[in-house]
C-alpha cells in the first residue's frame, strides 16, 4: 500500500515538474549575441537618409515642418555630437546583446538587458511587473521599458522617451510618444517590431521590422564618441532653414524621380494603394 | 518703430494683468486644491522634486536641515509641510524664491513660519527673535515685485512671506549641508527677478520657470520678461550641465514646472525658443505686422507639444510677447 501512494506522489510530482517547465519554455530565451541581417532599408541605416525622404513615415504637417526647417549643420554642434538614437530607432543599426537578470533563489525572470553596438547603448526591460513612473520622472533615450510574454513573443511597453527621431533627416518623434516592441525568435532568426505611437507627430502608429541572426562567435564591441568644437559659431547659434528656404530637401525627389509631395510622406504614403497616387503626381526634374 | 495702437495697448493691458495675476496669487482663488496630493520623486542622494500645484519644489534635505527652493500655493502649504517632515525632521533653514510669481512663493508665509534662521552672537543676544523663521533668499528685483502696491481689489503680500535676504549681483553662494549652492541671477528672462539654483556636489539645478517642460515658457513682459533672456537662461543652464557618454544624465534640471530633465531635454527646448525667436525675428526684419506674423503660425511645428488655445498662455500670447520683445531695440 505504502509503495502504491508513494508511485502515485512520484507520479504526480512528475507531472507537475512537466507542467512548471512547459510552463517555463513557453519563455524563449533570448539572450545572446545577434547580428544585423540589412536584408531591408539599407539606405536608411548606416549610409543615412536622403535629406528630403520622408516617404513612408505617417508625420503629420507639425513634424513635417520640422523636417523642413532641419538642418544637418545641427549635427556638427558638440552637443548634438555624441546624442545617442533613441531605443525605437536604436534597432536599426548593427548588433545588440541580449543577457536575463533572474533572481538567484527562484530563477524567476526579473529583467532582460539590451545593449546595441549603434552608440554603446543599454536598456532595461522590467519583467517582474513593476509599474512605470509617473509621468514627470526623469525621460531618457531608451526609456521606461517593461515586458511580458504573450506565448512566444516577447511584447515591450516603453514609455518615458525622450524627443527623437523618426528618421534622422529632421523627422522628429516626440517625448509624448509610446512604443510597443515584439521580440519574435524563429531558432536564429529574431523579428523585432516596434510600432511607435506619437499623438504629438504622427498621423497613425509608425511600424518598422528589423531582423538579426544569432551568432556564436560575435561580441558586441564598444563605440567611443568625444565632443569636440568642429568650427567657431556664435553661441547659442542653432542652424535650421527658415519656412520655405530649403532647398536640400528636393534632393531626395529630384535623384530618383520621385514627386515632391510623395516624398513628403504622411500616412497614405505608407500604403501599396498610394502607388497610383504616385503616378498621377508630377516628377521633378532628375539631377 | 511701430506707434502704440488701441489694439496693442489692450494687449499690454493684458499682459500686465496677467502678470498680477500671477504676482498676486488670484489666479490661485480660481483653482480647486482640495483634491491636490503632494508628492516626491527622489532627484539624487539628498535632492527631492516635490510635485503637486504650481511650480515645482526642490528640496535639499541633510545634517544642516532643510532648504526649500520655491514654494507653490499658500493653500498647499500644510501638505508641503507635511511631506517634508515625510523626509526630514531637520529644521527648515532656507527658502530660496525664484521668481515673485504666486505659485512659486505663496507657501513662502508658512513654510518660513515652520523654520528657523541660524542666527548668533549680538545678533541673538540683542534680538529675540533674531532666529525665529526661515531665510527667505531671492533677488532684489523679486522683492521688489512682492512690495509693489497690489492690483486693485487684490491683497497685498504679509510682510512674513516676503524675502529676508535679497542679491542683487550676477549670484549668491551658500554652503549648507555639504554642499556648495549657487544662486545665479538670469536676468530679464521669465522675469526680471529669476534665479536659478545649482547645487554643486548633488549635480542638480533647479531652475525655476526660465524652464519649463509643459508649455511655452511664459514671458511676463510687464515684469521684465523676454525671450532674448529665457533663451539666454537656457543657453547659461546647458553650460554648467556636464552630461554623461551619450548625452543622457549627469546634471539633472528639475524645471519650473513639468518633468525632471537633462540636457537633452534642455536642448530641445533651447532650440525649440531659438528657432521661433529666429523665424519671427526673420518676419520683423521683412515688415510684417503682429497679426500677419500669427496668419504664418510661426510656431506651427511645435504647437502640438507647445501650445494651447485656452487658460492661463496660450499660443496667441507666446508669439505676441515674442513679436513684442523682438520689435523693440532692447529685444533686436
Amino acid at each position: 500500500m505504502n509503495s502504491l501512494i508513494r508511485s502515485v506522489l512520484l507520479l504526480a510530482l512528475a507531472a507537475g515538474s512537466c507542467l512548471l517547465s512547459s510552463a517555463a519554455m513557453s519563455e524563449k530565451n533570448l539572450a545572446g549575441v545577434w547580428v544585423g541581417t540589412y536584408s531591408e532599408d539599407w539606405p536608411d541605416r548606416f549610409p543615412g537618409p536622403e535629406l528630403g525622404d520622408y516617404a513612408g513615415l505617417p508625420i503629420n504637417d507639425a513634424d513635417r515642418l520640422r523636417a523642413l526647417s532641419w538642418s544637418a549643420s545641427l549635427i556638427a554642434l558638440p552637443e548634438y555630437q555624441c546624442r545617442v538614437h533613441p531605443s525605437d530607432y536604436a534597432n536599426s543599426f548593427a548588433d545588440i546583446r541580449l543577457w536575463e537578470e533572474r533572481d538567484p533563489i527562484t530563477e524567476k525572470l526579473i529583467a532582460l538587458h539590451l545593449q546595441h553596438f549603434a552608440w554603446q547603448t543599454r536598456r532595461t526591460i522590467w519583467m517582474d511587473g513593476r509599474e512605470h513612473p509617473p509621468e514627470y520622472a526623469q525621460h531618457t533615450s531608451m526609456g521606461f521599458s517593461t515586458g511580458q510574454w504573450d506565448g512566444q513573443v516577447l511584447t515591450i511597453h516603453t514609455t518615458h522617451l525622450k524627443e527623437g527621431w523618426l528618421r534622422r533627416n529632421g523627422a522628429a518623434r516626440s517625448d509624448k510618444a509610446t512604443v510597443t516592441e515584439h521580440f519574435i525568435r524563429h531558432g536564429d532568426i529574431l523579428t523585432w517590431t516596434v510600432v511607435v505611437n506619437d499623438p504629438i507627430y504622427l498621423e497613425e502608429p509608425f511600424i518598422r521590422n528589423r531582423d538579426y541572426r544569432y551568432s556564436v562567435d560575435n561580441q558586441v564591441a564598444n563605440y567611443a564618441c568625444d565632443s569636440v568644437v568642429e568650427m567657431v559659431r556664435a553661441p547659442g547659434y542653432i542652424p535650421h532653414h527658415l519656412p520655405g528656404t530649403n532647398e536640400d530637401v528636393k534632393i531626395f525627389a529630384e535623384t530618383h524621380g520621385i514627386p515632391y509631395k510623395a516624398a513628403m510622406g504622411g500616412a497614405a504614403t505608407m500604403y501599396p494603394e498610394y502607388i497610383k497616387v504616385i503616378r498621377s503626381l508630377p516628377v521633378p526634374s532628375p539631377r | 518703430m511701430q506707434s502704440l495702437s488701441v489694439s496693442s495697448f489692450c494687449k499690454r493691458g493684458v499682459l500686465l494683468a496677467l502678470g498680477i495675476l500671477l504676482a498676486s496669487g488670484s489666479h490661485a482663488q480660481q483653482q480647486d486644491f482640495s483634491k491636490v496630493k503632494i508628492e516626491a520623486l527622489k532627484v539624487r542622494d539628498n535632492i527631492y522634486m516635490l510635485v503637486g500645484s504650481g511650480g515645482n519644489i526642490t528640496l535639499q534635505i541633510g545634517a544642516d536641515g532643510v532648504l526649500i527652493v520655491d514654494t507653490q500655493y499658500a493653500e498647499l502649504s500644510d501638505r508641503i509641510l507635511a511631506k517634508i517632515r515625510e523626509l526630514s525632521k531637520g529644521p527648515i533653514r532656507y527658502i530660496i524664491d525664484t521668481h515673485h510669481h504666486a505659485d512659486h512663493t505663496g507657501g513662502n508665509a508658512k513654510l518660513r513660519a515652520a523654520g528657523m534662521t541660524v542666527s548668533g552672537g549680538n545678533v541673538g543676544g540683542d534680538i529675540a527673535d533674531a532666529g525665529a523663521g526661515a531665510q527667505i533668499i531671492a533677488h532684489e528685483n523679486a522683492l521688489l515685485h512682492m512690495t509693489a502696491p497690489p492690483a486693485a481689489g487684490q491683497p497685498a503680500i504679509p510682510s512674513a512671506a516676503l524675502p529676508t535676504l535679497t542679491y542683487f549681483t550676477p549670484k549668491k553662494d551658500l554652503w549648507f549641508n555639504g554642499e556648495g549652492i549657487r544662486i545665479m541671477y538670469e536676468p530679464n528672462a521669465h522675469t526680471d527677478g529669476d534665479s536659478i539654483v545649482y547645487f554643486r556636489q548633488s549635480d542638480v539645478i533647479s531652475s525655476g520657470d526660465v524652464y519649463v517642460t509643459n508649455q511655452y515658457p511664459f514671458i511676463d513682459i510687464a515684469n521684465g520678461g523676454s525671450i532674448q533672456g529665457i533663451i539666454a537662461a537656457a543657453n547659461n543652464i546647458i553650460d554648467l550641465i556636464i552630461p554623461v557618454y551619450g548625452q543622457d544624465g549627469g546634471t539633472l534640471v528639475i524645471p519650473g514646472h513639468g518633468r525632471l530633465s537633462d540636457i537633452g531635454d534642455v536642448i530641445n527646448y533651447r532650440e525649440m525658443l531659438t528657432i521661433i525667436r529666429d523665424r519671427i525675428a526673420d518676419m520683423i526684419r521683412k515688415g510684417m505686422t503682429l497679426e500677419q506674423v500669427k496668419a504664418a503660425k510661426p510656431t506651427q511645428d511645435y504647437d502640438p507639444r507647445w501650445g494651447a488655445s485656452s487658460g492661463f498662455w496660450t499660443t496667441t500670447q507666446f508669439v505676441e510677447a515674442v513679436y513684442k520683445n523682438l520689435s523693440t531695440a532692447q529685444g533686436k
